[in-house]
C-alpha cells in the first residue's frame, strides 16, 4: 500500500498492535469530553505532542497535518471570543488540538492493511444484527486495489480530454469515468458469480 | 453491510468509493464553471445518491468514509486518518453516508421522471440539507458553541455546496442517459 498515510518506523507506537492504539485514543477522547477542565485540557497537549513525537515522525509532516485543522480551530476560539468566553474557547481549541495529535499518531503509525483486519474484527459481534464482516472486508480489499487502478484510468481520460480541448469540462471528464466505473463493476461482478463465490 | 446486500451490490459499493477515492487522489484541476477544486467529497455524496440508489449509495460513502479512517488521504488537501473524526467538522463527515442514503431514497422512489431538475432538488435535500441538519448540531455540541453560532460558521460553504449540486444534476443526468442505471439496480 503507497497511497496511505502510514509512515514506516520502529517506535513503541508501532509496534502496538493496532486494536490497542484505537482504544487508547477512543478512551481518550471519552475522558477529554467528559472531564469539563480547562487545566486538563491544557495539560492535555503537550502530552499528545509527546506521544507524537515519540514516533519519531519529523515536525514537517506535523505541520503538513495540522495545517487544515488549525484553520478550523482558530473559527472555533473566535466564536467563543465573541460570545464572551475566552477560556472556554482555548479550553476547545487545546481539546481537539490533543486529540487531534493523539489521532494523527495512530494513522501515521498503523499501516492501513493492519486497520482493516482491526474493523473486520471489531465488526464480528454485529453477525446477529445481519452485517458480515467477510463481505466489508471483502469490500475494502476491492476498493483499495481499484484505487489506483481508477486513478490511472481517470489521467487517461483528462489527457484525451485535454487534446480535445475539453480538459478543463466537468461532464467530459467525470461522465466517461462514471460510466466505465460502472462497466468494469458489471463485468467484476459477472465474474464473481461466474466463479460461484456467492457469499 | 447487511444480509441483503449481494455480491454485485458489494462490487458496485466497493468500485463507486475507489471512483470517489480515486478522483480526490489525483491533484485537483480547476473546473471552468466551479469556484473549487472538485476534490470535493459532498459532490461525492450527491453523485452517489442519485447514479447508484439508497442502499448502494449510502453504503459506498460509509465505505468512503471507513477508508479515511483507515488512513487514506482522501479529504481535501490530502487529509484523512483518524485525526479527521476527532475534529471539529466530524459530524459532517459521518453524515455523508446518510445524506447519500436520503438522496438515493428520493431518487428511486421518483426514477421515472428523474431530470436535472430533480437530481438538483434531490442532490440538495441530502448533500446539502442532511449534511448541515448532523453536521451543525454535532460542531455546536463537540465545540460547545451555541447552535446559532455553530450554522452561521457553516452558511459560508452554502454557496460551493449549492454549485456542487448544480454539478452533480448535470453529471447525474448525463449519465443517466448514457447508462442503464437502475435497472441494473435492480
Amino acid at each position: 500500500m503507497t497511497i496511505g498515510l502510514y509512515a514506516p518506523g520502529a517506535s513503541a507506537l508501532h509496534r502496538l498492535p493496532a486494536g490497542v492504539k484505537l482504544g487508547a485514543l477512543v478512551a481518550a477522547s471519552l475522558a477529554l469530553f467528559a472531564i469539563p477542565s480547562t487545566i486538563v485540557a491544557l495539560a492535555a497537549v503537550p502530552v499528545a505532542f509527546a506521544v507524537y513525537l515519540s514516533t519519531g515522525l519529523g515536525l514537517n509532516r506535523l505541520i503538513l497535518e495540522l495545517r487544515g485543522p488549525a484553520l478550523l480551530l482558530c473559527f472555533v476560539f473566535v466564536f467563543h471570543a465573541l460570545a464572551g468566553s475566552v477560556e472556554e474557547g482555548i479550553a476547545a481549541v487545546a481539546r481537539f488540538a490533543a486529540l487531534i495529535l493523539l489521532a494523527s499518531a495512530v494513522t501515521l503509525t498503523t499501516p492501513v492493511s493492519e486497520m482493516a483486519a482491526l474493523v473486520e474484527r471489531l465488526l464480528g459481534p454485529l453477525e446477529p444484527l445481519g452485517v458480515n464482516p467477510a463481505k466489508v472486508g471483502l469490500a475494502i480489499a476491492l476498493a483499495i486495489r481499484f484505487v489506483p487502478m481508477i486513478a490511472e484510468e481517470y489521467r487517461q481520460i483528462r489527457e484525451a480530454q485535454a487534446a480535445r480541448g475539453l480538459d478543463r469540462n466537468l461532464l467530459a471528464l467525470v461522465v466517461p469515468l462514471i460510466i466505465r466505473t460502472l462497466k468494469a463493476a458489471d463485468d467484476l461482478a459477472d465474474a464473481i458469480e461466474a466463479r460461484g463465490i456467492e457469499t | 453491510m447487511t444480509r441483503d446486500v449481494s455480491t454485485r451490490d458489494i462490487v458496485y459499493i466497493a468500485l463507486f468509493a475507489a471512483l470517489m477515492a480515486a478522483v480526490n487522489l489525483v491533484p485537483p484541476i480547476q473546473v471552468a464553471f466551479l469556484p473549487v477544486p472538485i476534490t470535493a467529497a459532498t459532490l461525492a455524496v450527491m453523485l452517489a445518491g442519485c447514479l447508484i440508489g439508497a442502499k448502494r449509495g449510502g453504503l459506498a460513502i460509509l465505505l468512503f468514509v471507513l477508508l479515511v479512517a483507515l488512513g487514506l488521504p482522501l479529504l481535501a488537501g490530502g487529509r484523512g486518518g483518524l485525526s479527521v473524526f476527532f475534529g471539529p467538522t466530524a459530524g459532517f463527515i459521518l453524515s455523508w453516508p446518510v445524506g447519500a442514503y436520503v438522496t438515493g431514497w428520493l431518487t428511486e422512489k421518483n426514477w421515472p421522471r428523474m431530470n436535472a431538475v430533480w437530481f438538483f432538488i434531490f442532490s440538495v435535500i441530502g448533500g446539502i440539507g442532511v449534511v448541515y441538519l448532523i453536521g451543525i448540531p454535532w460542531l455546536a455540541l463537540v465545540a460547545k458553541l451555541s447552535l446559532f453560532d455553530a450554522a452561521k460558521g457553516s452558511l459560508i460553504f452554502v454557496p460551493g455546496d449549492l454549485v456542487k449540486a448544480i454539478a452533480a444534476a448535470a453529471i447525474a443526468e448525463t449519465v443517466r442517459r448514457a447508462y442503464p442505471l437502475m435497472q441494473a439496480a435492480r
